[in-house]
C-alpha cells in the first residue's frame, strides 16, 4: 500500500466542500457498520475511459466507411468489452462492508494509523482506493471477513479524532469507469498529547532525583520473576536464565517512597499546552522508568499506579482537558 | 484533477511494448523497407534501453524522427492519406510513441493509438485467419489495461502469476462481450455510401491479368489462394465443363496476347447466341483489383453492374476490390456467333509481322496438306501429343517465343501451348483467339460448394468453325488430359511445388469450408443483407430507424441481464463462526445436552463441564468461540475456518448411564 499525494485541485475541492457542506453527500457521520449498495455508488468514466471511446468511435466510423465486417466486429468485441467493463467496476464496491475500525494510540503531530476491517463478501476486491486526509492510499481485499487495510492521518492536536468523510473508489478492471462511494464512519480516535523533544528530568518530589536516574545500578535487586512481555533487555538476569529452563527478570526494590506525584498546578510560568505537554513527557518517562505515579489535574487526580492501563488513563485525561477558549 | 505520472513497472511496460509489436507486425510485410527497419529498429532499440537502464532517447532525436516520419511518406507515397500511406504513418508513429512511454497515461495512450492500427490492419486483408489472430490479440490489449490500472506495490517474483490473472480476466471480459459485440454487429446500420473517399489505392494482387506472355500466368499457378467460390442452384457439371472465362485475348503482338479495349463497350451478342442446358449459380468472388467476372461458358445472363463483351467475357462497372456475390446463369452447350462478324474476323486472324517464320511455314504446310480446318486442328493437337511435356518449370523463350515454344524447348503450361495453339490456327486462316480464366475447382460436399483457387488458373483457345461458331480447343488437354481431369497441382507433379502436395491441397480444401462461412457469415453482411434479415420477422426492406430501434432493444436486454448478475443478491451468506457454532451445539445435543435458548456459551461450557460427556477438546471449544465472537470486533478468517475444522473433526463419546 502506497500514499499517494494529492494535487492542489482536490485540495481546493475539499475546502469548497468544507464551506459548502450542503453540497456534500452523506455529511452526517453513519453508524458501523458501513454497507455499500447502489443507492451510494456513483459511477463515470474516466478520462481514459472518453479518449478511448473517442478512439473506439473513430474505429467504428473507419470500419463502417471502409465497409469491413471484420473492423467492424473487431471494434464492436472491443467497444462491448471496454463498456462492459462497468459491471465488473460496480462490483467492486457493491456490497462491501465496513465493519469496524481501529486506531493505533498515537501523540498529536504524530501519525495516526487506523485499520479498517472489512467484509468483502465472497469476492476479493482488487485495486481499491480511499482518499482520506487529502492522501490516497491504494489496497486490495482478499475474500472473506475480517479484512483489513490501514490508512495514516496527520494529526494537529490532541483529544478526539474524527477521520471525516472518505471517498473509496476504484477503477477495476481497466481504468475505464470510476466507481466511488463517499463513506463517513462514526468513530473518533484519541489522540494524546504531543510529548515535548527534550523534557527536563522527572520531578523529585517524594523520591530522590539521583536516585531515580541511576535507577538501575544493581545493589538493590531484589527478587527474580519471570520474563513477561515488555520488560527491558537489560533487565533478564542471562546467568539465572540459563539455569532455570525460563527466562528470569531482575525485579528491583521499589521503595514506598519511590512515588511521584505529576502535577499540573506545579508549573508554573508555561501555558496550558506546555503545560500538559510536559506532563505527558513524564508519565512516559515515569512509566519507561517503572515508576509509580500519579497525575493532579485542575479537575480531577489519578492516584498513583504504574502499567499500560494507569499510562493510558493519564495520557486520556490529559489529551481531553479542555483547550483554552473553554 | 491533474493527473499523476505514475511510472510503469517493467511487466507493464513489457506488455505494452508487445501490444505495440502485435499491431505493427501484421503491416510491416505490406510497408516499404524505409518504414518497417526503422520501426523495428526503434521498438527493439527502446526495449533494450529499458532493459539497461541506458540513457532515453534525448527530445531533438524524437522531434526529429516525428518530422522525418511524415517526409518520408510523402516521398515515398505522394501523399499522407489514404490506406497505405496513412497505415504506414500510423505505425510509424506508433513505434516513436512507444520511445517516450514512460508514465501510466503515455502507456494508456499508447495503447489507444495501437488499438487502432490493429483494427486498421483488417482494412488490408480481413481473411479469417488474420482475423483471428487480431481478435485473440484484443485480449492482450485488455491484460495490458488491467496490469496498467493495478497500482498495487507489486510483489517481486509475482509477475508471472499476476500476467496470468491479468490475461485471465481480460479472456473472461472479451468473452462475455460477444453477444453484446454481435448484437451491436448485426443491427448496426450500415453505410450505403461511404462518407468519406472510397479507398482509391492502386493495389497489387495476384489474379487474372488483362494481358498474357507465356510465363506471367506461372506465378498464379503457384498461388493457392481461392479466387472464386461457386454455389449452384442444381447439380454440378461434369469436371469437364468447368471453364470458367476470365478475359479474351485476341491481339498478339509477338510477346503478349491482349485484349483490344473496344470489347469492354461491346454491346450484346444475344442475337447470335443459341443456348441449350442451362445452369445458374452463385459466384462470390475474392476481391481482385481488377474488372473481371468470372463465369461458367458461356453466360447468358449479365449480373447487375456488369456488362458482357461481344466475347462472352464478363466485365464489371467497378473494381472488384471486396468479395463480390452475383448470380449469373449459364449455357454448357451453345452456338456462338454461327455468322463471324468480319471485324471479328480480321481481329481474329491478326498475327505480328515479322515474328515465328517457322510456325508460319508450319501451319501453311497443314493447310495444304489437309485442306479442312478439322484435319488442321487434330494436326496440332497431334503434334502436341507425342512431342510435347507439361511442366510448371518452363524455360524461358527467346524473341520467336512461339517457334522456341515449337522447335526447341517443347515444355510449358497451358498458356504456352494455348499462345502457340492460337498462333497456329490463325497462321492456317482459321479464326482463332485465346481464353484465359480457371478451369475445374475443389467441391466440397460437406459445404456443397466449389472452391476455384488461383492454381486453377488456366488459358485455352477457341477457334471459329463454319457453321458452329466459335468451339473451345484446349490444347493442354492433348499434352495433359489429368490438367483438365484433376488440376493443375496434379498434372504438374514433381515440379509442383512442395506446398502444393497432394494431401496438403487436400487438407487445404477442406478447411476452406471455414472460410467460406467467414466470407458468407461476416465478410458479406453488408447493407443489403441487413435490411432484408428481418424479412423472416415481418419487416420488408428495414430501414435506419428500425435497425436503431432492434439495437437499442436487444442491447437493452442484454445490459439488463449483466445488470441483473452484477445486482443480484448472493447467497445469503451465513456468519461461518455461527454455522460452526451451531454444528457445536448440535452435536452436544445430540449426546444429550441441549442448549437453553438462553444460555450464553459461558454458562453452557461450565453445564458441560459438570457432565460426563466433558473433555478437554469440548472446553476449549467452547472457550474459542467466546473468544473468537467477543474478544475482538470480527474474527480473522483463518481463525474462523480453523475452529470449523475442529468442530467437524469433534466426536462425543456417549457414555451410558450409570
Amino acid at each position: 500500500m502506497q500514499p499517494q499525494p494529492v494535487t492542489t485541485w482536490s485540495r481546493v475541492l475539499a475546502r469548497v466542500e468544507r464551506r459548502l457542506p450542503a453540497l456534500t453527500r452523506l455529511k452526517h457521520p453513519e453508524a458501523l457498520p458501513i454497507r455499500l449498495n447502489r443507492h451510494r455508488i456513483y459511477v463515470l468514466p474516466t478520462r481514459f475511459g472518453l479518449m478511448y471511446s473517442a478512439v473506439l468511435l473513430v474505429m467504428l466510423l473507419g470500419a463502417l466507411n471502409y465497409n469491413n465486417n471484420p473492423a467492424l466486429l473487431l471494434t464492436c468485441l472491443l467497444g462491448a468489452a471496454c463498456y462492459q467493463s462497468v459491471f465488473p467496476a460496480f462490483r467492486t464496491l457493491d456490497r462491501l462492508v465496513l465493519h469496524a475500525l481501529r486506531a493505533d494510540p498515537c501523540h498529536a503531530r504524530d501519525a495516526l494509523r487506523v485499520h479498517l476491517i472489512f467484509d468483502t463478501g465472497t469476492r476479493p476486491r482488487h485495486d481499491l482506493c480511499l482518499r482520506a486526509d487529502l492522501r490516497e492510499w491504494n489496497f486490495a481485499l482478499a475474500a472473506g471477513s475480517g479484512e483489513a487495510t490501514a490508512i495514516e492521518f496527520t494529526t494537529r492536536q490532541r483529544g478526539w479524532f474524527r477521520p471525516g468523510r472518505m471517498r473509496l473508489s476504484s477503477e477495476y478492471p481497466f481504468g475505464l469507469f470510476h466507481v466511488w462511494s463517499w463513506i463517513n464512519p462514526e468513530f473518533a480516535a484519541l489522540v494524546y498529547p504531543r510529548l515535548e523533544l527534550h523534557p527536563p528530568p522527572l520531578p523529585a518530589s517524594g523520591i530522590d532525583a539521583e536516585r531515580a536516574s541511576r535507577r538501575h545500578d544493581g545493589d538493590d535487586l531484589a527478587t527474580l520473576r519471570e520474563y513477561r512481555p515488555n520488560d527491558p533487555l537489560r533487565n533478564i538476569a542471562w546467568k539465572a536464565s540459563a539455569r532455570y529452563d525460563a527466562l528470569l527478570v531482575k525485579e528491583y526494590e521499589q521503595p514506598s517512597g519511590q512515588r511521584i506525584e505529576l502535577d499540573y498546578a506545579a508549573l508554573p510560568g508555561l501555558d496550558r499546552e506546555a503545560r500538559i505537554r510536559r506532563l505527558a513527557s513524564w508519565v512516559c518517562m515515569a512509566e519507561a522508568a517503572q515508576v509509580r505515579y500519579a497525575l493532579r489535574l485542575p479537575d480531577q487526580r489519578i492516584a498513583h499506579g504504574c502499567g499500560a492501563d494507569h499510562r493510558h488513563a493519564c495520557l486520556r485525561a490529559l489529551a481531553l482537558l479542555p483547550g483554552h477558549a473553554s | 484533477m491533474k493527473a499523476r505520472r505514475i511510472p510503469l513497472t517493467g511487466l507493464q511496460f513489457a506488455l505494452t511494448a508487445t501490444c505495440v509489436l502485435v499491431a505493427v507486425l501484421p503491416h510491416l510485410p505490406r510497408l516499404p523497407w524505409l518504414f518497417s527497419i526503422p520501426i523495428l529498429g526503434l521498438v527493439a532499440g527502446r526495449w533494450l534501453q529499458r532493459r539497461r537502464g541506458a540513457a532515453r532517447a534525448p527530445s531533438w532525436l524524437k522531434l526529429g524522427l516525428i518530422l522525418l516520419f511524415p517526409v518520408l511518406t510523402v516521398v515515398h507515397y505522394g501523399n499522407l492519406f489514404g490506406r497505405n500511406p496513412g497505415s504506414a504513418l500510423a505505425c510509424a508513429m506508433l513505434a516513436l510513441k512507444l520511445i517516450e512511454t514512460e508514465s501510466r497515461r503515455d502507456a494508456r495512450a499508447a495503447i489507444c493509438f495501437a488499438s487502432f492500427v490493429l483494427m486498421s490492419e483488417l482494412l488490408f486483408d480481413h481473411g479469417l485467419a488474420i482475423s483471428f489472430i487480431l481478435f485473440a490479440a484484443l485480449t492482450l490489449y485488455l491484460a495490458t489495461l488491467r496490469a496498467l490500472q493495478s497500482v498495487a506495490v507489486p510483489v517481486p517474483g509475482a509477475s508471472r502469476s499476476r500476467l496470468v490473472a491479468d490475461l485471465r480476466s481480460a479472456s473472461i471480459g472479451l468473452a462475455a462481450a460477444v453477444p453484446l459485440a454481435l448484437c451491436a454487429f448485426v443491427f448496426l446500420p450500415r453505410l450505403g455510401s461511404p462518407l468519406w473517399g472510397v479507398p482509391s489505392d492502386a493495389e497489387t494482387r495476384t489474379g487474372l491479368g488483362d494481358s498474357m506472355a507465356p510465363g506471367l500466368v506461372q506465378n498464379l499457378l503457384i498461388d493457392d489462394s481461392p479466387a472464386f467460390r461457386v454455389t449452384f442452384d442444381g447439380t454440378v457439371p461434369a469436371r469437364s465443363h468447368l471453364y470458367w472465362r476470365g478475359p479474351v485475348l485476341w491481339h498478339f503482338d509477338g510477346t503478349t496476347w491482349s485484349r483490344p479495349d473496344i470489347f469492354a463497350s461491346y454491346g450484346n451478342v444475344g442475337r447470335s447466341l443459341a443456348e441449350a442446358n442451362r445452369i445458374g449459380y452463385q459466384i462470390s468472388m475474392e476481391p481482385s483489383g481488377r474488372h473481371w467476372l468470372l463465369a461458367l461458358d458461356v453466360p447468358v445472363t449479365v449480373p447487375t453492374g456488369a456488362v458482357r463483351g461481344a466475347d462472352m467475357s464478363l466485365v464489371s462497372r467497378s473494381r472488384v476490390d471486396r468479395l463480390r456475390r452475383y448470380h449469373v446463369v449459364s449455357a454448357l452447350d451453345y452456338r456462338l456467333e454461327p455468322v463471324l462478324d468480319p471485324a471479328h474476323r480480321r481481329l481474329a486472324l491478326q498475327l505480328p509481322y515479322d515474328f515465328d517464320p517457322r510456325a508460319r511455314e508450319l501451319a501453311h504446310r497443314w493447310r495444304n496438306e489437309f485442306n479442312t480446318t478439322e484435319g488442321v486442328i487434330k494436326a496440332a493437337l497431334g503434334l502436341f501429343h507425342e512431342r510435347f511435356t507439361y511442366t510448371l518449370d518452363a524455360p524461358l523463350l527467346g524473341r520467336d517465343s512461339v517457334d522456341d515454344f515449337l522447335f526447341h524447348t517443347r515444355r510449358g503450361f497451358c498458356e504456352h501451348f494455348a499462345s502457340a495453339f492460337t498462333f497456329l490456327m490463325r497462321a492456317a486462316g482459321i479464326p482463332a483467339r485465346v481464353v484465359t480464366g480457371y478451369q475445374g475447382g475443389y467441391f466440397s460436399n460437406t459445404g456443397n460448394y466449389l472452391v476455384v483457387r488461383q492454381s486453377d488458373a488456366h488459358a485455352w483457345s477457341e477457334v471459329w468453325l463454319d457453321g458452329r461458331g466459335w468451339v473451345r480447343v484446349d490444347p493442354t488437354a492433348a499434352v495433359s488430359p489429368a490438367r483438365v481431369e484433376l488440376g493443375a497441382g496434379a498434372a504438374a507433379g514433381a515440379s509442383a511445388p512442395w506446398y502444393q502436395a497432394a494431401w496438403l491441397s487436400a487438407l487445404r480444401n477442406r478447411l476452406d469450408l471455414i472460410n467460406r462461412f467467414w466470407n458468407e457469415a461476416i465478410v458479406q453482411f453488408n447493407a443489403l443483407r441487413q435490411q432484408n434479415m428481418l424479412t423472416p420477422l415481418g419487416i420488408d426492406k428495414a430501414d435506419y430507424g428500425e435497425l436503431m430501434t432492434l439495437l437499442v432493444v436487444f442491447s437493452s436486454v442484454l445490459l439488463g441481464l449483466f445488470a441483473w448478475w452484477t445486482l443480484r443478491a448472493p447467497q445469503v451468506p451465513v456468519d461461518a463462526l455461527d454455522a460452526a457454532y451451531a454444528r457445536l451445539c448440535r452435536k452436544l445435543s445430540r449426546a444429550g445436552l441441549v442448549r437453553e435458548p438462553s444460555e450464553g456459551p459461558y454458562t453452557y461450557a461450565r453445564r458441560v463441564a459438570a457432565t460426563d460427556i466433558n473433555s478437554n477438546t469440548l472446553q476449549q471449544l467452547l472457550a474459542a468461540y467466546t473468544r473468537l465472537r467477543y474478544a475482538q470486533a470480527l474474527a480473522p478468517a483463518t481463525a474462523v475456518r480453523a475452529f470449523d475444522q475442529r468442530v467437524r473433526a469433534l466426536r462425543i463419546a456417549v457414555r451410558p448411564p450409570g
